[in-house]
């Protein structure tokens, strides 16, 4: 249906880009992670494409509606490119402009994802998957690595393994006899780089 | 791990959201405890989680609380908790902007972005760049110079890109931090190499000779980084674009090249480089195409729909170069991304067969409901070409059209459609009665009120003419009835049309017209009283001129005139023949869809060419009492490409007069040329008044010079002529370098092609959309007819064409298409002769062994109708 001038203002702003766009270190738009019922869990959004709150959740339904059913990785939208996975409950949205190269958005994407299961992994025995419940347990955990993936647009790193290395979310606060011994020795058998505090 | 603690959450099932129901009053409220001692970081952590969670969700902060939360939180720094001083970090960030007085975190930031634990570094300068502002950024300047150097990866990252964020506030600073960044460019760490890459550009972009030689530098030594070689490519092939560089540069070489690197990133971005280079030959694309291909059975879908998406663009220009792919794109066809599927069938669409299209079309509407808007419009685009390119397939595409229209849409996806279906029906005669039909049903519930006004207008003028008109009127009239104002008027206006055309319809539309009189707007009030009453006159030659064929004069010209006229009040009447005519007629616009991201926002009315030209030459006084300007012709080339001086001649026709302009190009860069003019010989009675000449013309810096001719005035039949023409110029010699005359210069001349003046200058292009009215409204009263046989013409087409570039007139009623296997056409041509005679003229051709002609003339002027017979003979 046709109902907000948003729609024609950003489509006006991504043709100013079609001719001969500036090379530029400032790749991604907004990453987003939405629960299962399209709520904002998490968004950020680096440049003014949609300057106000009520024109982000707008753009966050539209986005919503059209890939919660199905599990192909990209679509464009709204003239923007927009690449996403989903894990059980959640969904993870990177956005960039329809100029930007989608595997760099990609690797992003990838990045954030394989950034919060490692974290998620190692901060909770009960809840190792990356699943809205775990992830709201460690919301400061995402905030963090979020920052340490993208800083006001630009991709500041895309290794996962240096992410949660310099998010450097410490073990210690888990009082140890929440775990079981076999639960420390699956940990550190699966992920003994981390549990070596690398 | 934080929440362990809190024992009620975790068990309340896996759905629950502790952040869910937070108040805002109620965790600034907690955040008091940020002032007790001693701190307990596993709290205040949770509290600035809060805080940040809820800054997130886009709730507002006002500037008095958040200042109170912000310096709560400057106590936590005490704390040596890290996780919590990351937080710290991230709440100074969110609240920069919120609150006041953030510079006072200043000394704590620096503090850390200088200790010994690299955890807080990097973040710690994030953070401090972001409240930093120019003065400040002095004081710290050094830290950041040594930061953007320091060997631990994550600072040097974290100061490169603090400082490209800072380039747009404090460029005089940073510009200061070049050869740091340049040090950091040779890092081993692949995101530093990325992020000095962009800082250095930033840097230079405006001094290309200096990006030159940063690409130089890069291309040679090699890169680690996939990121850094992205970013190389974009550069290159901008600064290629930019020098308009061919493609054997090294520069190309280097972006081909990258087609081999081993990251599927750098190769798709090379691809991609490729494709949008403007000029690229079949040759020059192949590499990048197999690249593609390849790609297209990539198992990630984000390169699959990288590799279709790019193909697409590249089928629009060159479709032969992707047929190579046809294959894999058909294996595409069946992808479950529908975009990647949808862009996979359009972009067959255009490369592919005839036979093909039916398969196709089928394929895609099995689930054109589950794609986004912004692809609709693609396979929209797909079908309108297909239209042009196989016409026999319409009624394929007219159903599958209509179907979609049914639809829901956005504006944009049913603004392509129908401007689809339009198209299709000028493209085709016998498409016209489904298509209108179709539009019919479309109006009856169109929200758009663009469209609605847009496909009255057209009913207006195809639904008189069919075999059943009176189906129409129906759905116009229900228009009036129920839709805003500007589609009400709309349809009184094609309700005229009816009227006027059909006299049987004539007392039906006239009843509709006195119950349109009785709107409540006064638009739709105004045009139906005024179309009540030129329609009870029942005069063809009002009909004509007021309800079929509307004004032909330029909007901004007629604006302008006006204004003029009311600055100068006179007891003449406005003279409507003193407006210049509008240059390009409507419907000579190409009904070209736009491209999927682009919108047509209100615009204002761009100037035309011929509005251009006439500010110029009003601005010369020795052209001030020429009147208005008629008509511009085309550049004519009077040099070759690659002369000493490349010469074009531009015609302007007034009603008395001639200006020729000569745009000049000195390309010989030791010399300058002084007093430039282009003599003139006529043939005829043409007479040279006055030569206005370009008074310097430096090294390809262009100049135009004026030459004035009068017309001649005893034999208005005279309208060919032609002009030997002579460039003359003082030659002042000067150093190639520095670009300094010498004192003396010396007379010379330069012999220019000739110039030729047809009867084509004299006549401006209108476009009557009802041409049978027009040919009545003028009436036979100066009426010639005579027969010619155009020997050396082979194909009506070629006629059709000879005729209308010969008069410069202006083809109606799309008469200048030849139907295929035709043996006969009529051509019908509008124009008005200089001085404002309509001019008519119906040529009926017949094909036999050569062209035979017959070419009847009607103006409202005799000389008009003479002098157009004898010019074609």
């Amino acid at each position: 249906m046709w109902k907000c001038p948003v729609f024609l203002v950003t489509l006006a702003k991504n043709e100013a880009l079609s001719l001969n766009i500036e090379p530029s270190l400032y790749t991604v738009k907004a990453v987003l992670i939405l629960d299962n019922d399209g709520e904002r869990l998490y968004a950020k959004y680096y440049d003014d494409t949609y300057p106000t709150v009520k024109e982000q959740k707008a753009f966050e339904k539209n986005i919503f509606n059209k890939t919660h059913r199905t599990d192909s990785e990209i679509a464009l939208l709204e003239g923007l490119t927009v690449v996403y996975k989903s894990n059980i409950d959640l969904f993870f949205y990177v956005i960039g402009s329809s100029h930007e190269n989608e595997l760099m958005l990609m690797a992003v994407l990838n990045c954030l994802f394989d950034s919060l299961s490692q974290m998620l992994r190692y901060a909770n025995i009960c809840l190792k998957n990356v699943e809205k419940r775990a992830l709201l347990e460690n919301m400061e955990g995402l905030f963090l690595a979020v920052d340490e993936i993208v800083d006001g647009g630009v991709i500041l790193e895309s290794d996962p393994q240096q992410v949660v290395h310099r998010v450097a979310l410490r073990g210690d606060d888990v009082p140890l006899t929440e775990q079981t011994v076999t639960q420390v020795r699956t940990t550190s058998l699966l992920y003994p780089s981390l549990c070596c505090g690398v | 791990m934080i929440k362990k603690f809190d024992k009620k959450d975790e068990e309340s099932g896996s759905g629950s959201n502790p952040f869910q129901h937070l108040e805002k009053s109620a965790v600034l409220q907690e955040a008091r405890i940020f002032n007790e001692t001693p701190i307990n970081p596993r709290r205040c952590l949770h509290i600035l989680t809060k805080i940040i969670y809820l800054l997130n969700q886009g709730e507002h902060f006002g500037t008095t609380e958040a200042t109170e939360a912000f310096f709560a939180m400057t106590r936590l720094f005490q704390s040596n908790d890290q996780t919590l001083r990351r937080m710290c970090y991230l709440t100074i960030k969110e609240m920069a902007n919120i609150s006041e007085d953030v510079i006072i975190v200043t000394s704590s930031l620096t503090k850390d972005m200088t200790g010994k634990e690299d955890v807080y570094r990097g973040p710690a300068i994030r953070a401090l760049c972001r409240i930093t502002d120019t003065t400040m950024l002095q004081a710290i300047e050094r830290y950041m110079k040594q930061a953007i150097v320091d060997k631990v990866p994550s600072v040097s990252s974290s100061a490169l890109v603090s400082s490209l964020h800072m380039v747009k506030m404090s460029y005089d600073v940073v510009k200061r931090w070049v050869n740091e960044a340049q040090e950091a460019a040779s890092s081993d760490n692949i995101m530093v190499q990325y992020h000095a890459l962009g800082l250095l550009y930033h840097l230079r972009k405006n001094d290309r000779l200096a990006v030159t030689k940063m690409l130089n530098k890069f291309t040679k030594s090699g890169l680690k980084s996939p990121f850094a070689y992205c970013m190389l490519i974009r550069i290159a092939s901008k600064l290629l674009d930019e020098t308009e560089g061919g493609h054997d540069s090294p520069l190309f070489d280097f972006i081909e090249g990258c087609l081999r690197n081993k990251n599927e990133m750098v190769v798709y971005e090379a691809a991609s480089a490729i494709v949008h280079m403007p000029n690229c030959t079949a040759r020059e694309l192949a590499p990048a195409v197999s690249v593609l291909q390849l790609f297209c059975s990539s198992p990630k879908a984000a390169l699959r729909y990288a590799a279709v998406r790019t193909l697409n663009k590249v089928a629009m220009k060159h479709p032969s170069a992707v047929t190579a792919c046809n294959l894999d794109l058909e294996n595409l066809i069946t992808d479950s991304n529908r975009s990647i599927a949808t862009l996979a069938i359009t972009t067959l669409l255009k490369t592919g067969s005839e036979s093909s299209v039916d398969r196709l079309m089928k394929q895609i509407s099995s689930f054109v409901s589950e794609i986004s808007d912004e692809f609709k419009v693609v396979v929209v685009q797909a079908i309108s070409a297909l239209c042009q390119k196989y016409p026999r397939k319409h009624s394929v595409m007219m159903n599958f059209l209509s179907n979609m229209l049914r639809d829901d849409g956005g504006f944009e996806y049913k603004r392509a459609i129908v401007d689809c279906i339009i198209s299709i029906i000028e493209e085709n005669p016998e498409s016209k009665e489904t298509g209108l039909a179709h539009l019919c049903e479309f109006i009856e519930d169109c929200e758009h009120t663009v469209l609605a006004t847009k496909i009255l207008h057209l009913l207006g003028k195809e639904g008189p003419r069919t075999p059943q008109p009176s189906k129409y009127i129906r759905f116009i009239f229900n228009r009036v009835v129920l839709e805003s104002e500007a589609v009400r008027a709309a349809a009184v206006s094609a309700l005229a049309k009816f009227g006027a055309q059909n006299d049987d319809l004539l007392p039906s539309v006239l009843v509709l017209m006195q119950r349109c009189m009785m709107d409540s707007d006064d638009e739709v009030r105004d045009r139906a009283t005024f179309y009540m009453n030129v329609l009870q006159q029942k005069q063809k030659a009002l009909n004509a001129a007021y309800i079929f064929n509307g004004l032909s004069v330029s909007i901004p010209g007629l604006e302008k005139s006006l204004h003029q006229y009311t600055l100068e009040p006179t007891e003449k009447p406005f003279d409507m023949k003193s407006v210049p005519l509008v240059t390009t007629p409507i419907t000579e616009q190409k009904t070209e869809i736009a491209p999927v991201a682009t919108s047509k926002l209100p615009e204002k009315l761009a100037p035309s060419r011929q509005d251009i030209y006439q500010e110029q030459l009003a601005s010369i006084p020795e052209f001030q009492s020429l009147g208005p300007l008629f008509k511009s012709s085309d550049p004519v080339q009077l040099t070759e490409a690659e002369t000493e001086y490349v010469v074009r001649c531009i015609k302007h026709t007034f009603a008395r007069h001639m200006v020729f302009q000569f745009d000049c190009t000195n390309t010989l860069n030791d010399q300058l040329l002084q007093k430039v003019v282009v003599q003139m010989e006529p043939s005829e009675a043409y007479e040279v008044e006055h030569y206005i000449p370009a008074l310097s013309l430096p090294y390809s810096q262009p100049g135009s010079c004026y030459t004035l001719i009068r017309l001649p005035d005893d034999d208005p039949t005279a309208v060919s002529c032609t002009f030997s023409c002579t460039m003359k110029y003082l030659v002042r010699d000067c150093d190639p370098n520095t670009g300094e005359p010498d004192d003396d210069g010396y007379d010379d001349e330069y012999v220019l092609e000739d110039l030729e003046v047809t009867v084509a200058d004299h006549i401006q292009k209108v476009l009557k959309p009802n041409f049978g009215a027009a040919w009545e409204e003028v009436g036979d009263e100066f009426e010639k007819e005579e027969t010619f046989a155009l020997a050396s013409v082979r194909t009506l087409d070629e006629a059709v064409n000879n005729i209308i570039s010969f008069l410069g007139m202006q083809p109606c009623e799309r008469s200048d298409k030849v139907p295929e296997n035709k043996n006969s056409h009529v051509l019908f041509l509008a124009g008005v002769f200089r001085g404002g005679h309509d001019v008519l003229v119906r040529a009926r051709l017949a094909l036999a062994d050569g062209v035979t002609m017959q070419v009847t003339v009607r103006s409202s002027e005799e000389t008009v109708v003479d002098v157009i017979l004898a010019s074609v003979g």
